[in-house]
């Protein structure tokens, strides 16, 4: 559905994004994740025509997004991030008027209008000003602008950033129900999201990408698969450098809470020490009040990939 | 042809989802009002060579009021998009650089022919209560809401370049109020300088809108007004949307 080659952004003397090469299939949810300024609006930005890049092609649904931009566009619903929108029309007035702008037929664009009204929930607010509206049902109008047309292709920048929890819930739940009958490439920097909603997933950090794995895989690749987190209280013994002789323990830091010791624990990739770490405390006598495992997220895999200092 | 009319009709219904339009039209209409009223009071007291069209058409007042609206009705064409940021979900739409610049134009053009509707009217009730005809002739209300049409599109397209320039409200207006008010004033040239030589006069005569008015509301039909500002308009329309396609390669 999404084809990049060698994509490349050059803004005054900076370069917003380097030789880019990916591809998003048909019905897959691809999320897009880096840190702020790591490139991602940039990339949407060119991917929904809104500006050309300075070498490299993309094509959208067979489409060339620079020599067939026409065609390309029409395949697509784009949600730009902060969700830009006239303040001075009602819902009702601007989804028909986007609707009548992306070629919707003139006796589909009630049934249009009322089945994205529905499905974004934007019933009660219907003959509301625009720019009366909260932050969350703006981003509402945004989406259901973006799936009015019912697009092969949804590509949303940032569709929950200012949400409050409960709405962040519907959207992803939106997005996922969506999924099913769309393309969608999206990015945000809420991680559990991307885990949650989509199949595959693309770092990228300072315009290059990083990685580009489904959730899963991307999890079994980073060198610390989580960490074990043990309280107990170790007498005189050196807890620490008792716990690093352990297999599969890489290393061992050290907090106290009052008369308790806080070990925490990295562990290699793919090992489970807990029942080690168990008999070498009954072994050597320690009162033990916790012993858990923290699971990987890729939030970690997100700081090992992206943060300098994890290298 | 469907996108451009949905374009459109979203741009003149915008003039009116604003205060701007309301206090466009009030100013405009008290103004006019008040030219016609001092322009038949002045021909109550003595006897004049030319008809109250004539001389509501070529008032001081008149062209105080024509010059002040353009850069009011334009200023925010583009501006407000890139301000607001909406250029992005306009802009990603299917729809073609020239739908958006030609759409623009027009809505301002039909919101212009919105503000001079009224003025027919004066004309009206004028000759219902006098019974006496207010203008020589009907090709002179012909002549004057042509070139009424031709010069308010050339202004139109000026404040269109001018607004597609800057994201900035205020500076559109003050670029498109000096271009405009130059221009004007380059007709005038010829009744300022006394001792320029006749060929200077003449040539400064070609692009004065006064003259021009003069002409064409005494029912003179000049095509030369009519070549110079639909080119002038046709040349403004093209640098908008070069200027318009130029915000790419700016970003």
């Amino acid at each position: 559905m999404i084809k990049v080659e060698n994509l490349t952004k050059r803004y005054a003397g900076q370069t917003a994004i380097q030789d880019l090469n990916f591809e998003v299939g048909k019905g897959e949810i691809m999320g897009f994740l880096g840190p702020n300024g790591a490139g991602k609006s940039t990339t949407m930005r060119i991917l929904s025509s809104f500006m050309p890049p300075t070498s490299g092609r993309a094509t959208i649904a067979g489409f060339d997004i620079f020599e067939q931009s026409l065609q390309a566009r029409a395949q697509l619903g784009y949600m730009p991030e902060n969700v830009p929108l006239y303040g001075d029309m009602r819902v009702n007035e601007y989804l028909e008027y986007r609707a009548a702008l992306k070629s919707v037929p003139h006796r589909r664009i009630a049934e249009r209008v009322g089945d994205v009204k529905e499905l974004c929930g934007l019933k009660e607010v219907e003959k509301k000003l625009i720019g009366a509206l909260s932050k969350g049902y703006r981003q509402r109008v945004g989406l259901a602008d973006a799936l009015v047309h019912e697009p092969a292709l949804l590509i949303l920048d940032e569709p929950t950033s200012g949400l409050d929890p409960n709405q962040i819930r519907q959207v992803r739940e939106l997005i996922k129900n969506l999924g099913k009958q769309h393309t969608i490439l999206l990015s945000t920097h809420i991680l559990p999201e991307v885990e949650m909603t989509c199949s595959r997933v693309i770092i990228i950090n300072r315009g290059r990408i990083e990685a580009c794995d489904t959730p899963e895989n991307l999890l079994g690749q980073i060198r610390t698969a989580g960490g074990i987190s043990l309280e107990a209280q170790v007498g005189p013994d050196n807890g620490a450098e008792e716990l690093k002789k352990v297999a599969g323990v890489r290393d061992v830091t050290t907090t106290t809470d009052g008369e308790w010791s806080v070990f925490a624990l990295r562990v290699e990739s793919g090992a489970d020490v807990r029942a080690e770490v168990f008999r070498l405390a009954t072994q050597r006598h320690w009162t033990v009040r916790e012993l858990s495992q923290r699971k990987a997220t890729l939030e970690d895999v997100f700081v090992e990939i992206t943060h300098p200092d994890a290298r | 042809m469907r996108k451009f009319f949905v374009l459109l009709s979203r741009e003149v219904r915008s003039y009116f989802y604003s205060p701007i339009a309301y206090i466009v039209l009030v100013f405009f209409l008290l103004v006019s009002g008040a030219d016609f009223y001092f322009q038949l009071s002045f021909m109550n007291q003595r006897p004049v060579p030319y008809s109250v069209q004539e001389a509501f058409f070529n008032s001081v007042f008149f062209w105080f009021a024509f010059v002040l609206i353009f850069p009011l009705i334009t200023m925010r064409l583009f501006a407000e998009e890139f301000r607001l940021g909406t250029i992005e979900p306009l802009m990603t739409a299917p729809v073609r650089d020239w739908q958006v610049v030609l759409s623009k134009f027009f809505g301002a053009l039909i919101f212009y022919i919105i503000l001079w509707l009224p003025t027919l009217l004066y004309f009206a009730i004028f000759q219902a209560i006098t019974h006496q005809p207010a203008a020589n002739s009907g090709g002179a209300y012909l002549g004057a809401y042509l070139m009424l049409l031709l010069l308010g599109m050339f202004y139109l397209s000026v404040g269109c370049l001018a607004s597609v320039l800057t994201k900035n409200q205020i500076i559109a207006a003050i670029i498109s109020f000096c271009v405009i008010t130059l221009l004007f004033f380059l007709g005038l040239v010829s009744f300022i300088l006394l001792d320029v030589s006749s060929s200077t006069r003449q040539l400064l005569g070609y692009f004065s809108a006064i003259e021009q008015m003069g002409t064409l509301s005494r029912g003179e039909i000049d095509t030369r007004p009519m070549v110079l500002y639909l080119s002038m308009t046709i040349v403004m329309l093209v640098l908008t949307h070069q200027a318009f396609q130029s915000r790419k390669w700016r970003l």
